[in-house]
C-alpha cells in the first residue's frame, strides 16, 4: 500500500498540529484544523494512508496529545522525519502512529507516492524509485508497538497480571 | 568515572548499575503532576476501559490551572470533572485555581533533590530548579504512570552550562533562555541541560525555575541545578526538612558531560524573540521601535513574584502608553497575594495595567487576553509559535519582565536598561 507525501518544512510545532483555540472541541473538529496555519489543504485533503514528511524537529513544541492524535485521526500510515519533538515522538509511538528518523526528508516532494514498513524500517518513494532504509523503532518498545501502542499493551499485562 | 546528578538519579530510579547512554530503562516514579489540560479528562476515561484505579494517590498532584476560571459550559464542565477525579480516587494533594501547577509544586515544597517525577506538561522542566528530575509527557503516558508508578526514559547524556559573573541592571534568566535558543537550537533531544557557574548560583529558586522550565524550549528532556543552600532554604521556607543525604545530589567533580559551555553574564544583552520561535532571538536592540499592540505578563515562566517585582520597578512613576494594553496574570493565588501585600499590584495597576486571573492565560490561548488578526504582542511567556496566543496573524515576540514593561510603557520596544537608569 502506497500514499502521497504531504512535505513540510523545518520545527513544524504541535501548536500548529493541534490549535489551543480548538482545545475544548472534540478530536473531530480539532483534526480539521491540524497544519491549517502552514497549509490549510492538509486537513481538508489528507487521506488514509498517507505519508508526513517533514524537516528537523517535528512536533517540538508542548505536551498536548492532540498534536498526535489528529494524525492518527487522519490514518496518515507514517511520519518521517530526521528528528522529533521529544514528547511528540512518544506520544505518537504510544498511539501506534509510526513515526521514523528519516534524514533525506529533503529529497520528497510533495505528491510522491511512498511506502513505509515501520517495523522492517524500509521507505520506498516510488515516484523516484528510490529506496531507503531507517532505524527501526528500537527493540525496549516493540512490545508496545506490537501490542498496538500503551493502551492494549497495559491491557496486555494487567490480564497477565504484571501490574500490582 | 564520575557521575552527573542526572545520571545518579536515572540510576537510582531504574535500579540499573551502569545503563548506557541512549539505553531505554524503565524508571520508578516519586510523584506525578497531573493537570485539567490533560489529567483527569483524557485520563479517567482510560481508567475506565482498563477498569483499574490509580496505582498511588498520594504520590499524585492534581492542579486546575489551564482552563481556569471557567468562561463556557466547555471549561466548567472540564474542571467539574478535574474536581469529581481528586474525590473519586482520594487525591488529597489537589489545587484547584490556585495557581499554574508548576509553581505549586514548588510553594507546597513537593519537589526534593534526587527526585524522578512526571508531569503532564512540557513545561514541568520547571522543577528541575529543586535538583530533581522532572521531565514533561503527554496524557496517553501519564494514563500508563498512573497505572502502573513507571516510565520508560531514554538514558540521557548530560550537557554543562556555565554562566559566569554578573548580569547587568535589566538582564535576567529569561535573556540567557532567548539567547541559548538561538545558540543551541530547540532540536537537543537525548540531553539533560545542567545549569551551573557563580550567575546561577546567585539565582533565587524563582530565576533558576526560569532556566529550567524552557529546556523544554532548547528540546531537551529536563533541565537540572544541582542543590546548594539556596535549595535547602527553600524546601524549609515551604516546611520541608531536606533528606541527610541530600548533598549527594550532585554531579562529581570527575563527571563526564556531553560538552560543556561557558557564558559571561556581564556581557549578555536584554533579549527578545520575534515572531514565530524562541529561536529566533537576538538582542532587544535590533527590534527597538517595534510598535507593539499588547504586553503581556503570565505563563509559569513570566508571572512569578520575581517577575512581578521586575514589572513594578519599571512601571513604578510610569505609565502604560494609551493606545497599548498590559495585561498581568499572576502565576498563582500565593504570588498574587504577596503582590498585594508588598504593594507591587498597586504599582503595577497605578501604572494603567489589568490584573487577570490566575493560570496559564492566554499563553496557550486557553485564557484571557488572546490576540486578533495583525494584532503585536510581547510577552514573559515561553512559546511564540503562530497561532499560539489567539489568530494566526498575530505576532508575539517574547521577552523578560524588565522588556516586556518597558515596552508597555514606550508603546513599542525598547531596551529596559534605559528606562531602568533613568530616573522617571
Amino acid at each position: 500500500m502506497s500514499g502521497k507525501a504531504w512535505v513540510f518544512g523545518e520545527a513544524v510545532n504541535t501548536d500548529v498540529m493541534a490549535p489551543g483555540l480548538y482545545f475544548k472541541s472534540s478530536m473531530e473538529e480539532m483534526a480539521t484544523h491540524c497544519m491549517e496555519a502552514l497549509d490549510p489543504a492538509f486537513a481538508k485533503r489528507v487521506q488514509p494512508g498517507d505519508v508526513v514528511v517533514a524537516g528537523e524537529s517535528f512536533g517540538v513544541g508542548s505536551a498536548r496529545e492532540q498534536a498526535a492524535l489528529a494524525f492518527k485521526h487522519h490514518q496518515v500510515a507514517a511520519i518521517l522525519a530526521p528528528s522529533f519533538g521529544r514528547i511528540f515522538y512518544r506520544n505518537a509511538l504510544n498511539f501506534g502512529v509510526p513515526v521514523l528518523r528519516f534524514p533525506a526528508y529533503a529529497e520528497v516532494q510533495a505528491g510522491d507516492e511512498l511506502s513505509v514498513a515501520p517495523i522492517s524500517g524500509s521507505v520506498i518513494n516510488h515516484t523516484q524509485n528510490k529506496h531507503y532504509s531507517v532505524d527501526p523503532i528500537p527493540d525496549y518498545l516493540m512490545d508496545m508497538i506490537n501490542a498496538g501502542g500503551l493502551m492494549p499493551w497495559l491491557k496486555q499485562r494487567l490480564a497477565a497480571g504484571e501490574i500490582v | 568515572m564520575g557521575l552527573t546528578i542526572t545520571e545518579k538519579i536515572v540510576r537510582n530510579a531504574s535500579g540499573r548499575s551502569d545503563p548506557r547512554h541512549g539505553e531505554i530503562v524503565t524508571c520508578r516514579v516519586d510523584l506525578a503532576l497531573l493537570l485539567d489540560s490533560g489529567g483527569p479528562r483524557r485520563i479517567w476515561p482510560r481508567l475506565k476501559e482498563l477498569d483499574v484505579g490509580v496505582w498511588d494517590p498520594d504520590r499524585i498532584v492534581l492542579c486546575t490551572d489551564h482552563f481556569v476560571p471557567a468562561v463556557d459550559t466547555a471549561s466548567a464542565a472540564i474542571l467539574k470533572l478535574t474536581r469529581d477525579f481528586a474525590t473519586e480516587f482520594g487525591i488529597n494533594k489537589f489545587f484547584d485555581m490556585q495557581g499554574i501547577g508548576h509553581l505549586m509544586l514548588a510553594e507546597q515544597g513537593f519537589l526534593h533533590p534526587g527526585m524522578f517525577v512526571c508531569g503532564g506538561d512540557s513545561h514541568s522542566t520547571h522543577g528541575g530548579a529543586f535538583g530533581c528530575y522532572i521531565s514533561g509527557f503527554g496524557a496517553i503516558e501519564m494514563t500508563g504512570v498512573t497505572v502502573t508508578g513507571e516510565i520508560w526514559i531514554p538514558v540521557p547524556e548530560t550537557v554543562r552550562i556555565n554562566w559566569e559573573g554578573e548580569f547587568q541592571h535589566g538582564v535576567v534568566a529569561k535573556d540567557i533562555m532567548l539567547k541559548l535558543c538561538r545558540e543551541l537550537g530547540m532540536n537537543n533531544g537525548g540531553v539533560v541541560m545542567e545549569y551551573g557557574g557563580s550567575t546561577v548560583r546567585a539565582m533565587g529558586m524563582q530565576e533558576r525555575a526560569v532556566l529550567c522550565n524552557m529546556a523544554a524550549e532548547l528540546g531537551a528532556e529536563t533541565g537540572i541545578v544541582e542543590p546548594d543552600d539556596v535549595t535547602l532554604q527553600a524546601l524549609r521556607d515551604a516546611g520541608q526538612q531536606p533528606a541527610a543525604n541530600v548533598r549527594e545530589w550532585c554531579s562529581d567533580a570527575d563527571a563526564v558531560y556531553k560538552n560543556r559551555l561557558d557564558f559571561s553574564s556581564a556581557e549578555l544583552e536584554p533579549q527578545i524573540a520575534a515572531p514565530h520561535s524562541p529561536s529566533n532571538s537576538g538582542p532587544v536592540g535590533d527590534y527597538r521601535g517595534t510598535k507593539i499592540n499588547q504586553a503581556y505578563v503570565g505563563s509559569c515562566v513570566g508571572a512569578k513574584l520575581s517577575d512581578l517585582h521586575m514589572v513594578a520597578e519599571v512601571l513604578r512613576g510610569r505609565k502604560v502608553k494609551p493606545g497599548t494594553r498590559l495585561m498581568v496574570a499572576p502565576a498563582s493565588a500565593r504570588v498574587m497575594t504577596a503582590a498585594a501585600v508588598d504593594g507591587t499590584l498597586a504599582a503595577i495597576t497605578q501604572a494603567g495595567a489589568i490584573i487577570l486571573p490566575t493560570g496559564c492565560g492566554a499563553c496557550a490561548a486557553l485564557g484571557a487576553g488572546i490576540l486578533a488578526e495583525d494584532e503585536v504582542c510581547v510577552s514573559t511567556t515561553n512559546r511564540n509559535f503562530k497561532g499560539r496566543m489567539g489568530a494566526n496573524s498575530a505576532s508575539v515576540y517574547l521577552a523578560s519582565p524588565y522588556s516586556v514593561a518597558a515596552a508597555a510603557v514606550a508603546g513599542e520596544l525598547v531596551d529596559p536598561r534605559e528606562m531602568l537608569s533613568a530616573v522617571p
